[in-house]
């Protein structure tokens, strides 16, 4: 053993650079706050590592970018954990950074011979930084897609070379396949290297130099090896502890929905990016160059400086002054930001909606995903798409269970029947309620309620007695079967004979519905909407189409929009909205 | 958390220190690849979706001389987080052995996984990768070839009088049994 490591010893002179490294002299011996830098040459192995096995599983194009990220959340073994291990290292670093800088810049450890070393610290600082920027957009989730769209779009403004710069980083004049190469090209290639060059300089030049001793000295001068290491070891296990309770308290990182391109989304930057966000609200229009480039650039230019500031007799303190409220002003910027953000209703509304496409869309991938994108699983959701079209739509006159159908309280006054439950016998029991039909959960907002035969005929059964409520009872049955609803699918064959009865009382004299209503066979000419499957898709999409079509309440139509004929949805949006309302929708078999 | 009363290390006091470090360095340096392998050695555990039968072609279609014939087969393929109906997963050759009886060969050589071409000319099977020859019956010809066993034949059944259905699987490379993969 010993005499071939004295073999390899001789061919490459390892012994020598281990002794360097390990035995390097400490002044004033080990301390924790020499740590920082250590934990973020810790924090970017992990990167690298967790990176690389990522590679593994991602696969960068805008039809399989957020599939394959799913894949590895939800389908692969330990993946989430693995994932979340690279998404709160990337944070950690970004907190680990800022530290090191402030202890680098309080202990005046820039100061002349290592002003080199610091310029490649602040360089490595805008690396990192440019690491998160292009790794938030990787999993091509509606966060990315829109967070990304912004930062380009902002450094589109740079005067004369910004437009050309934004086409070459996104690939494109729009956001796809090549955005993800690009971007993925410069995450996992470009910048790595970039980082690992200037960190061997950095660490090369800080070696030249030595440490910055902290006075006064509380020691004697002790070798690297092991005191000093054995506190970077702690505090990095302090900084990996902190990142693994972020990774299981969120079960791995957040993936919102897929990137939609025709789906709104509040977009909020990674939260460290967040003051800059909230700095270009004080800029609005022409301004804005001076938030989103011009500041930016005259801080950036300070940092650099700061050696050269440091030389006059109260530079030292101007710089660390000067990093303080840096660092206060990114702190109350990122505050604002976020108080803004938590009492704005629109935007809180939004993170909701979003939430719930985030969990359907992996509700719907666990059934397997089409090779147009899992994007095409929520277009052709009715539970993702319905309650959206609804409140779009619909939701100005209507209301679903008392909201818009998305949980939101519509500005117009209702003016037409809440549509939950829409064909059900409770529905129509409530319809057929003396007492409900002209509240404003059926006709109350209507036309009808005033003057309609309907009406009449409904208040006059409060006089029933108990034989003829029984009748009615069954013609609830009866019509909802019409529905052929899922959820009463059980009931409906339970009541087969109820149901037969409920027909014959439809058209029997007590009620006497087909005097007025097409039922079936039975066709007296009446001008009331035809019952015929009532409620089904069919007539539900036939309905929504066009309710001012004879076969529903022709000239008598209150102000139901003819969506289909109107072109104001297309006959695919219509289904959408009838399969909803009909509780008619994808259920997959739960998670394994 | 530095104390200036402290004693110049001892022998022992060093040790642990440096024992100290090279365990917790250890278990920082352990977790991240750790999470690595288990996604690494992920696909240990998952076994292709063998589909049931598929129907592959018409009886009457198969020519009466026994000439094989090859058709794809057309099935759902699963592909990581992909699902995809009615696509080509693999092709067979089809070939009438009796009235009502037919035979079914993967099309891809057991030795490495080459597509197998049939030469009417010969009336047999030939792989261009490595010269391995088949009979009509997928049996292997050349004493010396190199597939390790006969082309690997699927169920077949014949549904409703012409339908001809195979249950396609594809099998390990390169070994002399039908291990299903």
């Amino acid at each position: 053993m010993k005499a071939s490591l004295d073999w390899l010893d001789n061919r490459t002179g390892y012994k020598k650079l281990l002794h360097e490294t390990l035995f390097e002299n400490v002044p004033g011996g080990a301390r924790w706050r020499y740590a920082w830098g250590s934990t973020l040459v810790f924090c970017f192995t992990v990167q690298v590592v967790t990176g690389l096995f990522l590679w593994l599983a991602y696969s960068p194009s805008s039809q399989t970018a957020w599939e394959s990220v799913y894949y590895i959340q939800y389908e692969m073994w330990g993946g989430w954990f693995l994932r979340g291990l690279h998404h709160f290292t990337a944070q950690a670093m970004t907190v680990l950074l800022v530290f090191h800088l402030m202890q680098v810049v309080i202990d005046g450890a820039y100061k002349a011979p290592r002003e080199v070393n610091f310029w490649t610290g602040v360089l490595l600082l805008l690396l990192t930084l440019a690491l998160s920027l292009t790794g938030y957009l990787l999993p091509w989730d509606q966060k990315g897609y829109w967070a990304t769209a912004v930062a380009t779009n902002i450094a589109a403004i740079t005067p004369v070379i910004g437009p050309a710069v934004q086409t070459i980083v996104v690939g494109s004049a729009d956001y796809g396949h090549h955005t993800i190469t690009r971007f993925f090209a410069l995450h996992a290639g470009v910048i790595p290297g970039g980082i690992i060059a200037f960190i061997v300089a950095h660490i090369y030049l800080f070696r030249r130099h030595g440490i910055t001793p902290k006075e006064p000295r509380r020691r004697p001068d002790a070798a690297f090896w092991p005191d000093q290491v054995f506190r970077d070891a702690v505090v990095c296990l302090a900084v990996l502890a902190v990142i693994l309770f972020f990774v299981i308290r969120h079960h791995g990182a957040p993936l919102d929905a897929p990137a939609d391109p025709s789906e709104p989304y509040d977009a909020r930057p990674e939260w460290y990016f967040l003051f800059l966000f909230q700095l270009l609200k004080y800029f609005p229009g022409t301004t804005e160059i001076i938030g989103a480039i011009i500041l930016p650039t005259i801080l950036m230019g300070v940092l650099i400086a700061m050696p050269y500031l440091g030389r006059w007799k109260l530079g030292h303190r101007f710089n660390v002054a000067f990093l303080w409220a840096m660092l206060g002003g990114v702190g109350m910027l990122t505050y604002l930001a976020m108080a803004e953000d938590a009492k704005n209703v629109e935007y809180q509304h939004g993170v909701q909606v979003a939430k719930r496409d985030a969990a359907r869309v992996v509700e719907l991938a666990r059934g397997g995903i089409p090779i147009t994108g899992a994007v095409t699983l929520l277009h052709n959701d009715s539970l993702t798409q319905g309650p959206k079209l609804f409140a779009q739509n619909c939701a100005s006159c209507h209301r679903y269970d008392g909201h818009d159908g998305l949980g939101k309280q519509p500005k117009d006054e209702v003016s037409g029947a809440d549509l939950k439950g829409f064909g059900s016998r409770e529905w129509i029991s409530g319809l057929l309620d003396p007492a409900r039909i002209d509240t404003p959960q059926y006709w109350g907002g209507t036309h009808f309620k005033e003057d309609s035969d309907m009406v009449k005929f409904v208040k006059d059964t409060a006089e029933y007695n108990p034989a003829q409520k029984e009748e009615l009872r069954k013609a609830v049955i009866a019509l909802s079967a019409e529905a052929k609803l899922g959820s009463q699918a059980a009931a409906d064959v339970r009541d087969a004979k109820l149901i037969e009865d409920g027909k014959a009382a439809m058209s029997g004299t007590l009620l006497g519905c087909t005097d007025c209503h097409k039922f079936n066979e039975v066709d007296n000419a009446g001008d009331g909407p035809d019952l015929s499957g009532y409620g089904s898709r069919e007539w539900l999409v036939a309905f929504i189409s066009d309710a001012s079509h004879e076969r529903f309440y022709g000239e008598r139509n209150d102000r139901m929009p003819a969506f289909g004929p109107d072109k104001t949805l297309t006959e695919h949006q219509i289904g959408l909205v009838a399969d909803w309302l009909r509780g008619d929708w994808a259920r997959p078999a739960p998670a394994k | 958390m530095d104390s200036s009363h402290v004693p110049p290390p001892t022998d022992r006091r060093s040790f642990l220190t440096k024992a100290a470090a090279v365990v917790i360095g250890g278990i920082v340096a352990v977790v991240p690849p750790l999470a690595g392998l288990m996604v690494l050695v992920d696909p240990l555990r998952r076994k292709s979706e063998t589909s049931g039968a598929v129907k592959v072609g018409s009886l009457s279609s198969l020519p009466e001389n026994g000439e094989p014939v090859k058709l794809p087969v057309i099935a759902t393929r699963v592909d990581a987080w992909n699902r995809t109906p009615n696509v080509a997963i693999g092709s067979v050759y089809l070939q009438r052995t009796g009235p009502n009886q037919v035979r079914a060969l993967n099309s891809v050589c057991p030795h490495a996984g080459c597509s197998v071409g049939f030469r009417p000319g010969q009336n047999h099977y030939f792989c261009p990768c490595h010269n391995s020859s088949f009979a009509t019956d997928g049996r292997i010809l050349d004493p010396k070839s190199p597939s390790p066993r006969a082309l690997d034949e699927l169920p077949v059944e014949i549904r409703n009088g012409n339908e001809v259905w195979v249950k396609f699987q594809n099998f390990r490379k390169g070994v002399s049994e039908k291990i299903p993969v």
